[in-house]
């Protein structure tokens, strides 16, 4: 099965799409690039190519996780497979 | 792959090498770009580098200043320089600051000329320069000739997966070589920063570094109406997927694979520690970046993109590499080097390295880049502050 997501890192609660677009309901083979393991997950929204995927549920105040790091905090709670971008994810910075 | 040890440039008086031959003509202020101009439409083959300062700057902004105008002279992509202000004293200080390489540079000033005496005289010695430097050729160079910068933009979350990962696999390849590396982009490391520090090579490198970082963040944090979402992730990068400043931050650091910066550089300011990867404080506008890392003397640059930004650089040679497939489908002709594949997995980190390395081997031997084919010439200046 082709990589619909690529997962930078074990630790990482997103992953990014990498196919032009995935649809609501997909089910889609996740690459973590760390161990070259895979994993699947069924998407709930659309989402874009280069855009990320929840890959657990997550609540406001969690740290988001993306090459094993830190890079911001959830504003507004999304389920596993929903769209993570700017409307549920703020910078700790600035 | 077995890396070539060679590349064909032009070597220079002082025992630099360059990948470009160029003659330029260089205003020292913003009132002297329409002579430099005249110059250049004047005399083919050469070019005129206008920007927009150089009048009742002072202090640091005074020094960055002489410091771009100088290191931009002494660049050994730069054959030969006609230095033109409206002033002598000051035009004087830039031809003597280049003149030390050794290369051929003349200065003019306006004052008591005019435009139209001054454009005669500087096109007579423009004439004489670019027709000498026709005649220079390549000659094979060792592979530490380059000086290597590197800076992203428009990036996107498909660049911290596969085309910085590929300029840092391509560090990682050259470092060993002997090659000089710069990377910059300070405000873009926000989020990382602690992570960057740790690589420096010495304590040293990473406490320079550090205090680096807190001035710029600093200055942002005084200077914001509010929390720079508006500018940092920009919207391109926003449309591309990237949320937040951290996100991008740690993607960007992706470009220095897993080698060590031995030193932190000033803007503009020239490495003296030998072969090695250096970290400059620059600002992360792209044009503002790569005119700094070729006034420091870096003879090639390499700037991947996610959404597909088109800089170039009038005297050092840009190479665009992209993973992501929608901007080489759009955006072809900006793009020197494709590593898609590595998203779909066709391609690895390694091959897609190995790709860069051969693109900008032929690039460094002559072959134009497409932001030079397409005329992108930005030179743009860093400012520190008002004049006075």
């Amino acid at each position: 099965m082709a990589t619909d997501i690529i997962i930078h890192d074990k630790k990482d609660n997103v992953g990014v799409v990498v196919i032009e677009k995935i649809t609501a309901k997909q089910d889609c083979s996740c690459w973590i690039m760390e161990d070259d393991s895979t994993v699947n997950i069924q998407s709930l929204d659309e989402i874009p190519l280069g855009h990320k995927i929840a890959m657990t549920d997550l609540n406001v105040g969690d740290t988001i996780l993306k090459y094993g790091h830190d890079i911001g905090k959830v504003v507004k709670s999304a389920k596993k497979g929903e769209h993570v971008h700017v409307h549920n994810v703020k910078t700790k910075k600035w | 792959m077995e890396i070539p040890k060679s590349f064909l440039g032009y070597k220079r008086e002082n025992g630099r090498a360059g990948t470009r031959n160029h003659v330029i003509i260089l205003p020292v202020d913003d009132i002297s770009n329409a002579c430099a101009e005249a110059v250049a439409n004047n005399i083919k083959g050469t070019i005129a580098l206008p920007h927009s300062y150089g009048r009742l700057q002072f202090g640091a902004d005074l020094e960055l200043h002489f410091r771009t105008m100088i290191g931009t002279g002494c660049n050994p992509n730069v054959a030969a320089v006609i230095v033109i202000g409206i002033e002598p004293k000051w035009t004087k200080k830039i031809v003597d600051g280049i003149a030390k390489t050794g290369k051929p540079v003349e200065g003019f000033h306006i004052e008591r000329t005019g435009d139209i005496g001054t454009t005669m005289k500087a096109s007579k010695k423009a004439q004489e320069f670019v027709m000498w430097a026709s005649e220079k050729q390549r000659e094979e160079c060792p592979l530490s000739d380059l000086w290597i910068s590197v800076k992203c933009g428009e990036s996107d979350t498909t660049s911290g997966l596969a085309s910085n990962p590929t300029v840092g696999n391509l560090m990682d390849k050259l470092e060993p070589l002997g090659v000089h590396l710069c990377f910059g982009e300070t405000s873009e490391l926000t989020g990382a920063e602690k992570v960057c520090a740790t690589r420096g090579a010495t304590k040293e490198a990473s406490d320079k570094f550090m205090k680096t970082w807190n001035a710029y963040n600093d200055f942002i944090l005084k200077e914001a109406t509010d929390d720079l979402s508006e500018s940092q992730p920009t919207a391109g990068n926003i449309a591309g997927g990237l949320t937040t400043i951290e996100e991008k931050a740690f993607g960007n650091f992706q470009k220095i694979g897993n080698c060590k910066f031995i030193d932190v550089l000033e803007p503009a300011e020239e490495p003296t520690k030998g072969k090695g990867l250096y970290f400059m404080d620059t600002s992360s506008a792209a044009a503002e970046c790569v005119t700094l890392q070729a006034a420091a003397g870096f003879n090639i640059h390499l700037f991947p993109t996610g959404q597909g930004n088109i800089v170039g650089n009038p005297i050092e040679p840009v190479i665009k590499l992209t993973a992501n497939p929608l901007t080489v489908k759009s955006m072809g002709e900006h793009i020197d080097c494709d590593v898609s594949k590595i998203l779909t997995r066709e391609m690895n980190l390694s091959q897609g390295g190995d790709e860069l390395i051969k693109t900008t081997l032929r690039v460094a031997n002559g072959r134009l880049t497409c932001a030079e084919a397409l005329g992108h010439k930005e030179f743009v200046m860093t400012k520190l502050y008002r004049s006075a």
